[in-house]
């Protein structure tokens, strides 16, 4: 089980305060989802709770040890981390890019084991890659490479995942596909932390919204708390009809507040 | 999984290949022998004169086209990886540049008239100093463009070094020995030479195979590398030790040889996985064969000079890799 605490945490890119004064704390077994406007920090957020970044300010604490004194392997074997966009820097196999989930646990030069390829073969399936499997990703379309950097993402096996925007790019139909994943991980018992920009999305699946504006965590709660018309107006100044379809929330966002 | 990296056939082929090119080079040559006198003297008899040819001459070349090969391939391999470039060669940080000037400053000054060691150890202090440069101005950025912008300073720097003896040089012929080391040759080398390159080929060959891993993960750029856990900065240590170590002893025995590390790497990838980890044992064993067959090609094609070995790499080489480009192009 993995549990991430952010403390006071301040990130700054260059002059620039992206994260402000963030405290937080995310258990194992939810589905939380960080939304806000473009620019309010949600990348730099969870680059930090990863220890990409360098906090100005603050720690980020995961299961209780800093964050800044973990070795990078330990920090890969217990969290795995699905980047935004879905760059590829090398005409990578789609079976070798799966496989890279599983570096962290490798030894230097020992090689891949029945249980590695295993687990690899589990991802891809969960994921609806399976069948991409003797492409080149950088010849796939942008929603088949998003699954695969999912399998990916997956095939590390950690007890906590963090998503960058993992619907962009995908149909309807896998971006309910790969909701549904993430909140299979999350009931599994796994701690599921994803960027989201589609708002009936992240209230029909996430248990919990941390929503950002400006570098500061502005709201903080069930998606039927965060998404207020009120809040809704004056962080992402848009007017929106909020309905109940039974229990499932929909946000239709349907003008800018003038 | 490992057993899908490459062609089944690949490793042992080009193997043999490596093989075959080293006897060849035993057996090859200006000066006819005949396969019995050379056997003889192989299995520890033969003639003064075959003694000489082959073991003085002809074996310190052969191990020599070898190494500076093998070196060459796999530093071209790594730094195409680990740049995610597929232009990339060993020259791109500069460290050959550097090393070269090291060499052209002994001729200049006259040093390697006082010792025939001084123009390799001169090459590799200047292959050393170079890389030293290059940590103070990429400073600590984990972005593979400054490395590259910096190593194009660098060498830019060095080639401008080098110019500048060729203006200055006090003769047409101390030119004219500047320009032929600079087109690269193995010719009239010793064990001496072997010794000098050898500890350095392997030390930098070395760094640069163990870093496989890391190259295939920054395929998901640095971010994602580190969430994998990849300690970048120490990776990026190794990789430019193992550059400057490797190519800059490299070039100290041979001079500047080209191509070789651009074009290796693209012949053997498709016969791949085309993961970057892949490329590096295949393109160390094709640079060795190509450079020996190379060198081979020097020595039998009638001329009145030897033609010069960077010369024949480059005027061969890249024909080859154009029609493997056409070929190939769609992956780019």
């Amino acid at each position: 089980m993995v549990t991430i605490v952010a403390e006071g945490l301040s990130v700054r890119l260059g002059r620039h305060a992206a994260v402000r004064n963030v405290g937080v704390t995310m258990v194992p077994g939810t589905l939380v989802g960080v939304i806000g406007p473009n620019g309010a920090g949600k990348s730099t957020l969870i680059r930090a709770l990863l220890g990409l970044v360098k906090p100005e300010a603050g720690q980020v604490l995961i299961d209780g040890r800093d964050v800044a004194r973990l070795d990078r392997q330990s920090v890969a074997k217990s969290v795995a981390y699905l980047p935004q966009g879905q760059t590829l820097h090398w005409p990578l196999g789609v079976e070798r890019l799966v496989a890279l989930g599983r570096l962290p646990h490798l030894g230097p030069l020992s090689r891949l084991s029945a249980d590695d390829e295993a687990v690899i073969e589990a991802a891809m399936a969960r994921a609806d890659v399976l069948h991409l499997k003797g492409r080149v990703a950088t010849e796939l379309s942008g929603g088949e490479r998003a699954r695969v950097l999912l399998a990916r993402a997956l095939a590390v096996g950690a007890r906590a995942l963090i998503a960058d925007e993992p619907l962009a790019a995908l149909d309807p139909g896998h971006q309910i596909d790969v909701m549904d994943l993430l909140r299979t991980e999350a009931r599994g018992g796994a701690l599921v932390v994803t960027v989201l920009h589609d708002l009936s999305m992240a209230a029909r699946y996430c248990d919990r919204l941390l929503l950002m504006e400006d570098g500061a965590l502005v709201a903080d709660g069930t998606p039927m708390d965060v998404l207020t018309p009120d809040i809704l107006a004056r962080v992402y100044g848009v007017t929106a009809r909020i309905e109940r379809d039974g229990d499932v929330p929909l946000i239709l966002p349907m003008g800018r507040v003038r | 999984m490992s057993a899908g990296r490459y062609h089944p056939l690949l490793i042992p082929g080009l193997a043999l290949i490596v093989v075959g090119a080293a006897f060849a080079s035993i057996f090859l040559g200006a000066v006819t022998i005949s396969p019995t006198r050379i056997w003889a003297v192989l299995t520890g008899g033969g003639d003064m004169i075959a003694r000489t040819i082959i073991l003085d001459l002809r074996l310190p070349r052969m191990l020599l086209g070898l190494l500076v090969g093998a070196m060459l391939g796999v530093a071209g391999a790594a730094l195409q990886g680990y740049l995610r470039n597929p232009l990339a060669e060993p020259s791109v940080l500069g460290a050959s540049n550097s090393a070269a000037l090291g060499a052209v400053c002994a001729l200049y000054f006259g040093l390697s008239e006082l010792h025939p060691l001084a123009l390799p150890l001169l090459a590799i202090l200047g292959g050393a100093i170079a890389i030293l440069t290059l940590f103070l101005l990429s400073g600590s950025a984990e972005s593979p463009l400054t490395l590259i912008l910096a190593g194009i300073a660098v060498s830019t720097l060095a080639g401008a070094g080098i110019s500048l003896a060729l203006n200055l040089s006090p003769n047409p012929f101390a030119a004219m020995e500047i320009m032929s080391w600079l087109l690269g040759s193995l010719e009239n080398r010793s064990y001496d030479h072997v010794w000098i390159a050898l500890p350095c080929v392997i030390v930098g060959a070395a760094l640069l195979l163990a870093d496989g891993r890391t190259l295939d993960a920054l395929t998901l750029g640095e971010e994602g590398a580190q969430a994998l856990g990849v300690n970048l900065s120490a990776a990026r240590l190794r990789m430019m030790l193992g550059v400057a170590i490797g190519v800059g002893g490299a070039v100290a025995v041979s001079g500047s040889i080209g191509f070789i590390g651009l074009i290796v790497p693209h012949l053997v990838r498709p016969l791949t996985d085309r993961s970057p980890s892949a490329v590096l044992l295949p393109s160390l064993l094709g640079g060795a064969a190509l450079l020996t067959l190379a060198d081979i090609g020097v020595r039998l094609i009638p001329s009145t000079n030897e033609l010069k070995l960077g010369v024949v790499t480059a005027l061969l080489g890249v024909p080859v890799f154009l029609v493997h480009l056409m070929r190939e192009r769609r992956l780019w």
